[in-house]
């Protein structure tokens, strides 16, 4: 067991891949020689070589239409879009394709494929470095949608993920790469996709994140825990397919539910899981859900003090927080 | 344009010629039944292959089904016969019925898939078969496999990012990659003068440092000869050839088109008198490897398979409702 920062957990759960199936291959913009341009696949070209970490022309369509083909024709392509800012070029390939093809082909066709991509901002990244772009794909269905919230989760999502038979898009936040630090066990372990993480117990509200948030709604839950007030978190890990009984148990326990995601408010995962609590446990609730999400604005600026305008900080969680306990 | 005349001769006997004649010609009776059953009322949809045998029968007929891979198009209905699919695979997927092998009824008619027969799953929104194509070739080379990729596409969906993402990823990386394009002429009513500003799509292949051919649609032994070295070049690691076919579209678009708003009777008549099915059977007669006789035998036959597959996939069920569910993830 190793303390590792989030970036080394992926990096190290690739490599781990890497020895163990010789079908993986892993490639992107400047995956190779370079090692990613935050570092995430540093020292996998020279381990394993230019046939199976390969820098690709800049072309995102390419990046995953060819990796379809490659999944199609027995391999296990990891393809890293290097920023998730910039996989919309890719979308046709991933909705029109890799989503569909299963469904289409009757079952005759799978594409096992994940497609990596760092997302999220307070980097000072602007407009097209700091995007959360995850609503767009949960909403598909053939896709799966896993974010991970610690380095632990890194590596057990990971390796689940290219086990999987299914495309899987595995959202990494850029500001979580070096921040975020935990032990990781040395062995290969898998956490099921699907399955939500349970990852503080309370009793006064629950708050339902994931991703970077989950972090942030821990500091918010300590703060407000001084305060009395006892708050349960309920990590997602992925949002597609939802963990619907341990959103609903978490409901029908607190009564209060605030949902946190940085992704914009209108048409977020959010929604989506109000929803389901509207439906199926409204009658166990003391309080409206509350949603604390990124501002419906087009994207993230770039000042500090317009970016810090955008960001949902542990602060405003503890405020959201706050109001919903005293409903 | 290369021709056939010095060809005979290029490996191809009489019996794979005759094999390459019969495919074309049942490319072009099922379509024509297609059509049939479409006024009739029993399917909705029809998109053809009319007029463009010369060049998918041409293609297919210089690879290898047992190990090479296909990305096809809906027009590419001989390619996929040439593949294995059989007239009764056909019209259960013209029909939607459940024993459809590329979909099982779920998608619109021609979307033509099926692992078994290599040949790759389709979609609708065109050129995206390109970078996939491409993907299925790298796993060929990354595997060290004596095998190629082939996809195909109209002209007008070259204009696609998709196109040239994925020749230039192949062209990169040297990948045993076909990439065929079949110049009908038309992107549904748009003619080639508006889709682009060159008259062969072939010289763009100068763009990624390939070969790009031009071949005629109407004689498939100069589209086989060209295949076949595409074919030999790509196995020698010599990467992707783009070949461009000019061929023709006999039909409108599709059943639920009408070609007359932008295309004169005069041109289509002109454009008949190109038709490789005749061609190649004028060509075999000469070089004396057909009479009228063999043609008269090789139509009943022919007419037989399409009866047949029309009476079976006609009687065969249509899928459970209930079965609309499945297969949105692997189970």
């Amino acid at each position: 067991m190793a303390v590792m920062t989030y970036l080394e957990a992926i990096r190290e759960t690739l490599r781990q891949e890497l020895r163990r199936d010789n079908r993986i291959i892993i490639y992107g913009e400047d995956v190779g020689v370079r090692g990613g341009v935050f570092r995430v696949t540093e020292g996998l070209q020279a381990e394993f070589g230019e046939e199976r970490v390969i820098d690709s022309p800049l072309a995102e369509a390419a990046i995953i239409g060819t990796a379809i083909g490659a999944a199609v024709n027995g391999l296990r392509p990891v393809p890293e879009i290097q920023f998730a800012d910039f996989i919309f070029p890719a979308i046709n390939q991933i909705v029109q394709e890799a989503a569909r093809i299963r469904y289409r082909s009757n079952g005759d066709f799978g594409v096992p494929l994940v497609i990596r991509a760092p997302f999220g901002g307070g980097v000072h990244g602007a407009l097209y470095h700091s995007q959360s772009v995850e609503a767009f794909f949960a909403h598909v269905p053939g896709l799966k949608v896993v974010i991970p919230a610690t380095p632990y989760d890194a590596k057990g999502l990971l390796a689940s993920a290219i086990q999987d038979e299914d495309p899987v898009l595995y959202f990494e936040h850029k500001a979580a790469y070096r921040s975020l630090k935990g032990e990781v066990p040395d062995e290969r372990y898998l956490i099921p996709i699907g399955k939500a993480d349970l990852k503080r117990e309370g009793k006064d509200l629950s708050i339902i994140t994931y991703g970077l948030m989950v972090s942030y709604a821990q500091r918010a839950a300590e703060t407000l825990d001084k305060e009395g007030i006892s708050v349960e978190i309920l990590d997602l890990r992925t949002i597609r397919p939802l963990d619907v009984e341990a959103i609903l148990d978490t409901a029908k326990k607190t009564g209060r539910v605030l949902v946190v995601h940085e992704d914009n408010l209108t048409g977020g995962i959010g929604g989506e899981v109000s929803a389901l609590i509207a439906e199926h446990a409204l009658f166990y609730l003391d309080a409206p859900i509350m949603r604390l999400a990124g501002p419906d604005v087009p994207a993230m600026p770039y000042s500090p003090p317009l970016e810090h305008a955008f960001m949902v900080t542990p602060d405003k969680i503890a405020e959201a927080a706050r109001k919903l306990a005293k409903f | 344009m290369a021709g056939s005349d010095a060809l005979y001769g290029l490996g191809l006997d009489a019996k794979k010629i005759e094999t390459m004649y019969y495919y074309m010609v049942l490319s072009r009776a099922l379509d024509e039944r297609m059509w049939i059953l479409n006024r009739q009322g029993k399917s909705a949809f029809v998109i053809s292959c009319q007029g463009q045998e010369g060049a998918q029968i041409g293609v297919a007929a210089a690879l290898d089904p047992a190990v090479d891979w296909v990305a096809p198009y809906y027009r590419d209905l001989g390619v996929v016969l040439y593949f294995g699919m059989t007239p009764r695979d056909i019209m259960l997927g013209q029909l939607a019925k459940a024993e459809d092998p590329s979909s099982g009824g779920r998608q619109m008619p021609a979307h033509y898939g099926s692992r078994a027969h290599h040949i790759l799953t389709g979609s609708s929104p065109v050129a995206t078969q390109v970078p996939h194509a491409a993907g299925i070739a790298w796993a060929f080379k990354l595997r060290h496999q004596e095998a190629v990729a082939m996809t195909s596409l109209g002209e007008g969906s070259t204009n696609q990012g998709e196109f040239h993402e994925g020749l230039n990823f192949a062209a990169v990386h040297k990948l045993p990659l076909l990439v065929v394009v079949e110049n009908n002429g038309f992107a549904i009513s748009v003619p080639q003068s508006k889709e682009m500003a060159i008259q062969d799509v072939a010289a763009r292949a100068a763009g990624y440092g390939i070969p790009g051919i031009v071949v005629r649609g109407s004689d498939p032994l100069a589209v086989y000869q060209a295949a076949h070295e595409a074919r030999r070049r790509a196995l020698a690691g010599d990467g992707p050839t783009l070949i461009e076919i000019k061929t023709h579209r006999f039909t409108p678009h599709s059943s639920d088109d009408d070609d007359r708003s932008y295309r004169t009777r005069e041109q289509l008549t002109a454009e008949k008198k190109d038709d490789a099915v005749h061609l190649f059977r004028h060509w075999m007669v000469e070089q004396q490897l057909w009479d009228d006789e063999r043609e008269k035998a090789l139509r009943q036959r022919i007419r037989g398979e399409v009866d047949d597959a029309t009476d079976y996939a006609e009687a065969a069920p249509y899928p459970d409702p209930a079965s609309f569910l499945g297969h949105v993830y692997h189970t």
